[in-house]
């Protein structure tokens, strides 16, 4: 991975405490499908800035239907969503700067990795040429610069999905949500991309929320999980991984990652039994 | 730049040092490709060749009469005797079968765009489109006739409604099935309705609206010769079914080869060009105009 010039300045030593001011609160929220299906029950989480948070839970609990809702993909049946620090558009909504990387790389197959990856400037009225240089530094962000002009069916399934972080990146957002991004990737691609996502964050302050099946990586990633049941989908526990940055390959293999991993494990478990599960 | 290009081909996790050396030409695939597509070309020729002289050789042998069947040699010299008749009906035909298609490409695309953003006119005109579609163009060409205020217009009008529906069709088709998760990022960053078709939309469609392209060329020409029976054109501005007609009353057998060897011309052409427009589109990013690699 190239050098990125240090614009974003926002690099952080000491992480914001959680409770300062929360970036997103989630107030009470549920989400009923039309079927029927209660996705969410009564669901309060608030997320600080500059937080590394992971949902974890069975298939089902309602992990997406939550990162939907935050994304504004999706209105909650009740209860609220409130942005305290955000600015709020002329209709009155928030406009902070979310990206939303999805679980499928979620390409435009006719585009190239350059093309992709302008899509959200390009939506917002800047034309090629001004984009050349943000979306360059976001390729550069997940080592694909090399590739700028090569079209999805030409990269391997790692690549894509650097690429579709890369779109993410692009807006430099204040919020980064990831619904599964690394789940159908081999161990080696994923431990890399989770060492560069960890890179980025710090070097960024993002707040992310990071969705997924997998203890190792929720604590290898996170400050804090969520851990939540299904039927109705809801939050049981709420853990902090106190694990200093930055983590390497070595907290792969300390005794103190084993210790967060068993204990985030037993929770986990004391969800699936809470709850029916499959 | 082909797809085989290694330059930017490469399917694999590659750090920039291993792309370059990729970067040498790959003499062996090459070579065997470009045999292929010369015996893609002979291979079709002999065959003809063979054909031809088959014909040929059944005629003199047989010596069956021309106006049963003319030798290849009797065709070719129709072809050339009668060619100002032949090609200024060629050129009739040509004419009505791009203008059809032209119009229906315009309106098929239109009208499908229309129907995808709006569920009321959808509901409104589709039915319409099916009802026109399935009832066969040979019993509403002589209502079109006496409708039409000349022949040829009736003519365009009928190759218009067969090449129509499948663009339509093919197009909605296209238009409704994008990839949701592309759909929800659009919405995610705030594009409007007329961004979404423009970036999303409509390229997603495109393989299918070019499928529909390919269908509706060859049954543009199709209807174009039909509807000319049906109409029973006359005089200077007919085309090239007329003058295979007229060549059938006279038992003039070698112009009426002449002049069906012309229609399937152009429609090979048609055919042809509209591969070679779908493949230039697609050729970089979808499966159908790429060669398998594995
Ligand atoms: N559009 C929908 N209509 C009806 N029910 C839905 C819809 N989307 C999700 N659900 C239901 O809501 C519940 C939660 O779904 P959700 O996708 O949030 O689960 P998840 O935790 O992300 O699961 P996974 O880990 O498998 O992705 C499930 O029971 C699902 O069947
Ligand atoms: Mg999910």
């Amino acid at each position: 991975m190239s050098a990125v010039p240090e614009t974003a300045s926002l690099v952080t030593a000491g992480r914001v405490p959680a409770s300062s001011r929360p970036l997103v609160r989630l107030n009470g929220v549920s989400k009923t499908f039309s079927n029927g299906t209660i996705a969410l029950k009564d669901m309060t989480l608030d997320v600080g800035q500059g937080e590394f948070i992971s949902l974890l839970g069975p298939s089902g609990c309602g992990k997406s239907t939550a990162l939907r809702i935050v994304a504004g993909l999706g209105e909650p049946s009740s209860g609220s969503l409130d942005w305290p620090t955000s600015e709020h558009n002329a209709a009155g909504q928030p406009e902070p700067e979310i990206s939303f990387v999805f679980q499928e790389p979620t390409l435009m197959p006719w585009a190239t990795a350059f093309e992709n990856v302008w899509l959200p400037l390009r939506l917002k009225g800047l034309p090629r040429k001004a984009a050349e240089e943000p979306v360059m530094e976001a390729l550069s962000m997940v080592g694909l610069d090399q590739f700028r002009d090569a079209y999805p069916r030409e990269l391997s399934g790692g690549m894509k999905m650097r690429v579709s972080i890369a779109r993410a990146l692009v807006t430099r957002p204040k919020l980064l949500l990831m619904d599964e991004p690394f789940a159908a990737l081999d161990e080696i691609t994923r431990f890399k991309l989770n060492n560069d996502l960890l890179r980025l964050w710090q070097r960024f302050g993002w707040t992310v929320i990071f969705v997924t099946h997998s203890v190792y990586e929720s604590v290898y990633l996170s400050s804090r999980i969520v851990v939540m049941a299904s039927r109705p989908g809801r939050v049981v526990s709420d853990l902090a991984i106190d694990a200093p940055y930055p983590r390497d390959e070595a907290f792969r293999t300390s005794p103190v990652y084993n210790e967060h991993c068993r204990h985030t494990s037993a929770a986990l478990h004391a969800a699936m039994d809470g709850g029916e599960h499959l | 730049m082909t797809a085989l290009d290694p330059a930017n081909g490469a399917a694999k996790e590659a750090s920039p040092a291993s792309v370059q050396h990729n970067d040498t030409p790959q003499p062996v695939p090459r070579a065997e490709e470009a045999s292929d597509r010369l015996m893609r070309l002979i291979i079709p020729a002999v065959m003809l060749g063979l054909l031809v002289l088959l014909w040929a050789w059944y005629v003199s042998a047989y010596d069956v009469p021309h106006y049963i069947l003319p030798s290849p040699w009797r065709v070719a010299q129709s072809l050339v005797n009668d060619w100002p008749t032949l090609s200024s009906a060629l050129l009739v035909t040509l004419k009505i079968t791009f203008m059809a298609l032209g119009l229906a490409l315009a309106g098929g695309v239109g009208l499908a765009i229309i129907m995808t953003q709006s569920r009321w006119v959808e509901l409104a005109i589709y039915p319409y489109a099916v009802i026109l579609q399935v009832t066969p163009i040979v019993a509403i060409a002589p209502l079109i006739v006496i409708y039409a205020p000349t022949t040829q217009v009736a003519v365009l009008i009928c190759a218009f409604i067969v090449a129509f529906f499948p663009v339509l069709s093919n197009t909605t088709q296209g238009l409704k099935s994008t990839d949701h998760n592309l759909l929800n990022l659009f919405e995610m960053y705030g594009a409007s309705r007329w961004q979404t078709l423009r970036y999303l939309k409509l390229p997603a469609a495109l393989p299918y609206f070019l499928a529909g392209l390919k269908i509706a060329g060859g049954l543009a020409l199709i209807a174009a010769v039909v509807a000319e029976f049906a109409a029973g054109s006359a005089g200077a501005n007919s085309g090239l079914a007329y003058r295979l007609l007229e060549s059938q009353f006279r038992l003039n057998i070698p112009r009426l080869f002449a002049a069906l060897l012309l229609l399937s011309l152009t429609g090979v052409l048609i055919f042809a060009l509209t591969s070679a427009v779908s493949h230039l589109l697609l050729r970089r990013w979808h499966e159908s105009a790429i060669r398998r690699e594995n």
